[in-house]
């Protein structure tokens, strides 16, 4: 049982009623447990904030991405252009998202297909919210905490947003550490690509541990990401150094949503 | 008579290096079209911030630094090229120099100075490349052919410097004597800021004979190495002093997340999901009938941009420096990708001029890039963004994919797995599309 008010696309309609943004949430946030929390934090965000948002439950599919990245075209543009036909029915204008590989996608690789909307990464809807003086947040309990921030490739290099994060971590007074690889020299998690679904080629590390080196060399008591994939890597790297007693892995959606209490 | 021979290796220099030229754009044109003609004014911008102000370059402040003098100083040096081919031409020795007095000591002195830097830049680079071993230098992948021409363009630019001081030090001395042929202004010496220290130092104690015969060696043998340089780019990495330019100027404007959506696909995945679709209709008059394939298995199925990236890359390894499959051991290297593709145009290229446009020589790109390459990439855009010149070995990698995927099914079990997951349940993992609000409930 949970007090969150989710409204699906369908149930908003047949009360009569239109959002103002879509939460897309995406496979990993549906169905992945780590993520889900990742999801609910978002959804307390919206919530506390009193967005008027929808989510598409059981109509939302896979964007496609895995199949794209992993060169099966036919699979991404039928994966498309079926959620394209579901947003479109529903005349869907604003899309907001918690990974930034559904969010590369929608913004990106919809439009030639059909399918163009406004398309934001959580990090930055969280960050309107605060401009907008919807949301205030102060460091509570990351106060003092040091933070280190991933980039997401799709987030970052991907798509230039390396800012929105980094500010939502400095408006919790904690003191944000940077890697010697960060923003645009950002290492990858090692996900992306559909590596997220295969065992790695023969090598002699996994990029994972690798990454989580990086963090681990920066000393901080949390490593915040902005991607579901990126969040389970990290993760599995803090466990790989047996420092999980120590170092968090936390979405920055459930930074902010913990220090406001949500 | 040394006019003539002079009109001749002008004629000669250019006419191989023009002759070249073309059979490298004939090479590029080989690839797919698409077009990079739209945004002008960003390319141009793009084009200037990171061609010619090297703007990806100062990532790594030292190298960045040392490439730069090489730069300025390749650039700066070629302006003394229009009076050596006057002098050449019409026999006349340094004509320039009473009309421009000062601006003309000026020029060549500015032009000295950075040969000399240079000369030292030079050999840092030869240390670091061949005695400090800098792993991004000295990686397998450059084994042979590509360390040694790395080695040559650097000897190339030690000689030329070499010829230049000759030709100038020899002068100078002779100038010094009222021996030169150079127009006598009475002022005793050419005073360039180096030469008319080095050259008394240097050839001082020479005969009359001995210094013409040094200042000719010097003269000729600059304008011979710089036809040889020139001629020699298009068979080498160090094209990319030409090529940057065109390259960064067609640059991908687009977020680099962004990939491309195969029409081909779109066009079936339509007719599929229009219930109204005669599939038996044929294709309506003036649409271009289906490619031979979906993705790339050989240098033709590529465009002509990634095929102007293979041309133009220096083989710097910045981005396999960068890459995550790299740095944890994988076979990848995003480098080797870019020079993979170069050396199978190059032979592709080759056989069609020999053979005939349909000539099979039985091999592909896929017989110099194999696919436990093509799967350790993870798609991060490390190699696109550390490339000082806009190079992207990432479409590559994809478009192989895509051939190996959509036309031989080839790939690792998991990703079958993974498809299939999507292809009837709508996520990469097998839980049914009904459950995808579930945790609104947990
Ligand atoms: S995109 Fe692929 S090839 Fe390029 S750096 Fe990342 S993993 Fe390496
Ligand atoms: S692709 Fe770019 S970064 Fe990589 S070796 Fe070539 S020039 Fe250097």
């Amino acid at each position: 049982m949970s007090n969150l008010r989710v409204p699906t696309m369908a149930e908003m309609m047949m009360n009569g009623e239109t959002p103002d943004i879509l939460f897309w949430v995406g496979c990993s946030g549906s169905f992945d447990d780590r993520a889900k929390k990742i999801t609910k934090a978002v959804v307390k965000i919206l919530n506390h904030c009193g967005v008027k948002f929808a989510v598409l439950g059981a109509e939302e599919s896979c964007t496609g991405d895995p199949a794209k990245r992993a060169g099966n075209e036919f699979t991404f543009q039928m994966q498309a252009m079926m959620n394209i036909q579901v947003l479109n029915g529903y005349e869907v204008k604003k899309i907001v998202t918690a990974c930034p590989h559904c969010f590369n996608t929608l913004k990106n690789e919809y439009p030639e297909l059909g399918g163009t909307y406004e398309v934001i990464h959580h990090t930055q809807l969280i960050q309107n919210l605060i401009n907008e003086g919807k949301l205030t947040v102060e460091g509570g309990v990351f106060k003092g905490k040091k933070i280190t921030f991933h980039d997401p490739c799709y987030l970052g290099r991907g798509n230039d947003v390396y800012e929105a994060p980094r500010e939502l971590i400095q408006k919790l007074d904690a003191e944000l550490v940077e890697m010697k690889r960060c923003k645009t020299n950002g290492l990858c998690c090692g996900a992306g690509g559909a590596q997220m679904f295969k065992e790695a080629e023969k090598g002699n590390k996994e990029v994972n541990v690798e990454r989580t080196e990086d963090a681990l060399e920066v000393k901080p008591n949390i490593i915040a990401t902005g991607c579901p994939f990126c969040n389970t890597m990290m993760t599995d790297g803090v466990k790989h150094f047996e420092k999980e007693q120590e170092i968090q892995v936390l979405d920055v959606a459930e930074l902010i949503a913990n220090a406001v209490d949500l | 008579m040394s006019i003539v021979i002079f009109a001749l290796l002008l004629a000669a220099g250019f006419g191989f290096f023009i002759w070249n030229v073309r059979l490298v754009r004939q090479n590029i044109l080989l690839g797919i079209d698409v077009d990079r003609t739209d945004h002008l004014p960003e390319r141009f911008k793009v084009m200037t911030l990171i061609a010619l102000g090297q703007k990806k370059m100062f990532k790594r402040p030292v190298p960045a630094l040392l490439h730069l003098v090489i730069y300025a100083s390749f650039c700066i040096t070629q302006i003394e090229l229009i009076e050596i081919f006057v002098d050449g031409l019409i026999g006349s020795h340094r004509i320039f120099r009473p009309s421009l007095g000062g601006f003309y000591t000026f020029m060549i002195s500015l032009i000295e100075v950075l040969s000399l830097l240079t000369f030292f830049v030079t050999i840092a680079f030869l240390w670091r490349r061949n005695i400090l071993k800098v792993p991004r230098l000295s990686m397998k992948e450059l084994a042979g052919w590509a360390k040694t021409d790395a080695n040559l363009i650097l000897i190339f630019e030690l000689l030329l410097i070499t010829f230049i001081f000759m030709m100038n030090g020899a002068d100078e001395v002779l100038y010094r004597r009222g021996l030169s042929h150079a127009e006598n202004l009475g002022d005793g010496s050419f005073g360039f800021a180096v030469s008319s220290f080095l050259g008394p130092k240097l050839f001082g104690g020479m005969s009359e004979h001995g210094l013409h015969i040094v200042e000719r060696i010097g003269w000729w043998g600059h304008i011979c190495m710089v036809f040889t340089f020139m001629n020699y780019l298009p068979y080498s990495k160090h094209f990319h002093i030409l090529l940057a330019f065109p390259n960064t100027f067609y640059s991908n404007l687009w977020p680099k997340g962004r990939f491309t959506n195969l029409a081909s696909v779109t066009k079936e995945v339509q007719l599929m999901m229009d219930p109204n679709a005669d599939p038996f209709a044929a294709a309506p008059e003036g649409t271009d009938a289906a490619p031979s394939r979906f993705g790339a298995r050989d240098v033709n199925d590529l465009t002509w941009k990634n095929l102007l990236d293979a041309y133009t890359c220096t083989e710097c390894g910045r981005c396999t420096a960068n890459c995550p499959a790299n740095i944890t051991g994988k076979l990848l290297s995003p480098r080797k990708i870019m020079m993979d593709t170069r050396d199978r145009l190059v032979e592709y290229g080759n056989n069609i001029r020999q053979h005939g446009k349909d000539y099979d020589d039985g091999k592909s790109l896929l017989s110099y890039i194999t696919e436990e390459e093509i799967w350790a990439c993870t798609s991060c855009n490390a190699c696109t963004e550390a490339c000082p010149v806009n190079i992207d070995p990432l479409s590559i990698i994809i478009d192989l994919r895509r051939y190996l995927v959509m036309e031989e099914s080839k790939m690792p079990v998991e990703l079958t797995g993974m498809l299939t997951n999507i292809e009837n349940n709508g996520a990469p993992w097998q839980f049914s599309q009904a459950d995808r609000i579930n945790w609104r409930d947990e």
